[in-house]
């Protein structure tokens, strides 16, 4: 049989549509995980933390962090009562092995600040990226496709509070994932497990049962940079003003 | 008739437009992941590959199921809430196969004073010592049970 042009015109957009069917198989989701029924966030109680830097050293463990670079780290504010717009703040290596004593024990107040990556739901880090290598996930996790990434570190800049890095060796975007692993089998995050006073605690919005819903409505809770109006969601209780 | 008549260059250029607008397709069909665009503009293939991710802290519940004596020991002293591995590090791999690697009793005297030791920035609630003085030289173990550190009235709790 001999195709004429005209039929093989016909046949050949034909032909391209049964092919993009093909490639366009269901990926597999993980089992008994289903992402719409959560949205996940954090919930740091300020009052709580001790800054032993149990939460850094276990997320570098749990999710291979290189030296020197932090997905969670911890924050030592000093705050004297004439500047409470200039406060003093010291992170030495991420807090990971813990503060020096403080200097100045009777000038102002100190305490700790955990931070992390705040899984904004309208987050400037996934706005700008060129090649959709980063993105919010159907659950509320603000994830990093690396095998996508280019390394543009557009995002890096972005993100106000400083949560990304360019990984040293891969040399593409890396940053907290909510320990995403963990929380679709159940298990809580890394650094909240390790947390021995509950200062850190994974939040899962969505479920009506979480005690989340009931601390929201019996606490002053605030969110870092409310101003930025990237929809952060993890929420600071007992955090003070000279906060950034 | 007349309408195509001297329009041989305008199928030309057709045919043309229709090879590039399929070979658009077919590469496109190639080179877009099969999972692109499912749930937004990025490869929702990426985040079953976050799931799968190797775990290393076991959770608490894990170490519990084994650990019976230790688990009731600890439920009813002061660090009821500590989990086991705030302590003991990561142990999937013990966890999954308790043969496989024997976990190394933690240090306590660089353990306790990472939480305990008195620092002006800690909550004034959280039970501090000046460990130095407070143990006199001993390691915290020889008064407090690292699962139940608290010695009221000579029983431990
Ligand atoms: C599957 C059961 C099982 C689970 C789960 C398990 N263990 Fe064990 N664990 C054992 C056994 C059996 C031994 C004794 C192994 C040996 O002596 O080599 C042991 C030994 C230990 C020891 C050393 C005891 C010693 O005498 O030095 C520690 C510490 C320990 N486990 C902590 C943990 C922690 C923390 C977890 C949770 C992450 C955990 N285990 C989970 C079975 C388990
Ligand atoms: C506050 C820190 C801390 C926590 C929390 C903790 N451990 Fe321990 N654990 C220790 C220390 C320290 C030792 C070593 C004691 C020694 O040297 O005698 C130890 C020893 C052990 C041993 C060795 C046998 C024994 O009883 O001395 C096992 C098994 C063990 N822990 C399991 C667990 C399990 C399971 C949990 C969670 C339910 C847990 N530990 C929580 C600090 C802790
Ligand atoms: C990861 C942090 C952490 C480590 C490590 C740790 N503890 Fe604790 N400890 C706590 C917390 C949290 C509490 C409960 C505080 C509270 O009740 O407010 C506590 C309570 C205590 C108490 C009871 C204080 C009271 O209120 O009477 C004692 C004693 C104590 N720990 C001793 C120890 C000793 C000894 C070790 C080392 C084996 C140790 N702790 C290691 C976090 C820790
Ligand atoms: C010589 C025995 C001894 C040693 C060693 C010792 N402690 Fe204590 N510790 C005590 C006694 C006694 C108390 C008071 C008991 C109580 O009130 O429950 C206490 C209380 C504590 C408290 C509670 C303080 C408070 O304000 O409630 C902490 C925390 C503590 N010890 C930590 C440690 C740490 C950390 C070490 C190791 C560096 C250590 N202890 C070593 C005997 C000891």
């Amino acid at each position: 049989m001999k195709i004429t042009r005209r039929q093989m015109l016909v046949l050949l957009p034909a032909a391209a549509i049964a092919w993009e069917h093909v490639m366009a198989g269901t990926p597999e989701a993980a089992p008994n995980y289903t992402m719409s029924e959560h949205w996940w966030s954090m919930l740091i109680d300020i009052p709580k933390c001790i800054g032993c830097g149990n939460c850094v050293r276990a997320c570098k463990e749990e999710n291979d962090v290189p030296d020197g670079f932090f997905r969670t780290w911890v924050e030592r504010y000093h705050v004297e009562d004439e500047d409470m717009t200039n406060p003093t703040v010291i992170s030495p290596d991420g807090g990971k092995e813990g503060f020096p004593p403080v200097e100045k024990e009777d000038e102002g107040k100190y305490f700790f600040v955990p931070k992390l990556c705040n899984h904004c739901a309208d987050s400037p880090c996934t706005q700008v990226c060129p090649v959709g290598a980063t993105f919010v996930t159907p659950d509320g996790v603000v994830l990093v496709d690396q095998k996508y990434c280019l390394g543009c570190a557009y995002c890096v800049q972005a993100c106000p509070y400083g949560c990304r890095y360019i990984h040293p060796q891969k040399e593409v975007a890396d940053k907290c994932t909510l320990c995403y692993h963990r929380i679709t089998k159940g298990l809580t995050t890394a650094c909240c497990e390790a947390c021995p006073t509950g200062a850190r605690q994974l939040v899962d919005l969505k479920n009506p049962n979480d005690p989340i819903h009931e601390f929201l409505r019996t606490h002053a809770v605030q969110i870092l940079k409310p101003q930025m109006a990237t929809g952060a969601k993890v929420y600071y209780n007992g955090l003070d003003g000279s906060v950034r | 008739m007349g309408v195509f008549k001297d329009a041989g260059h305008l199928f030309r250029f057709l045919a043309i437009f229709v090879f590039l607008f399929i070979a658009f397709w077919v590469i496109r069909g190639f080179v877009v992941p099969k999972s692109f665009g499912k749930y937004g503009h990025y490869r929702a293939a990426s985040i079953d590959e976050i799931a799968a991710h190797p775990l290393h802290f076991a959770g608490h519940e894990a170490c519990e199921t084994c650990h019976v004596d230790v688990a009731n020991v600890k439920k009813d002293g002061k660090h009821a809430h500590v989990n086991c591995e705030a302590c003991h590090g990561a142990l999937q791999k013990h966890a999954e196969d308790p043969a496989s690697l024997t976990p190394t009793k933690p240090d306590t005297a660089t353990l306790c004073v990472r939480c305990h030791e008195y620092s002006a920035a800690r909550p004034k609630n959280f039970p501090q010592v000046h460990a130095a003085e407070h143990s006199t030289g001993l390691p915290c173990e020889t008064c407090h049970q690292p699962h139940s550190p608290a010695m009221t009235s000579g029983g431990a709790k």
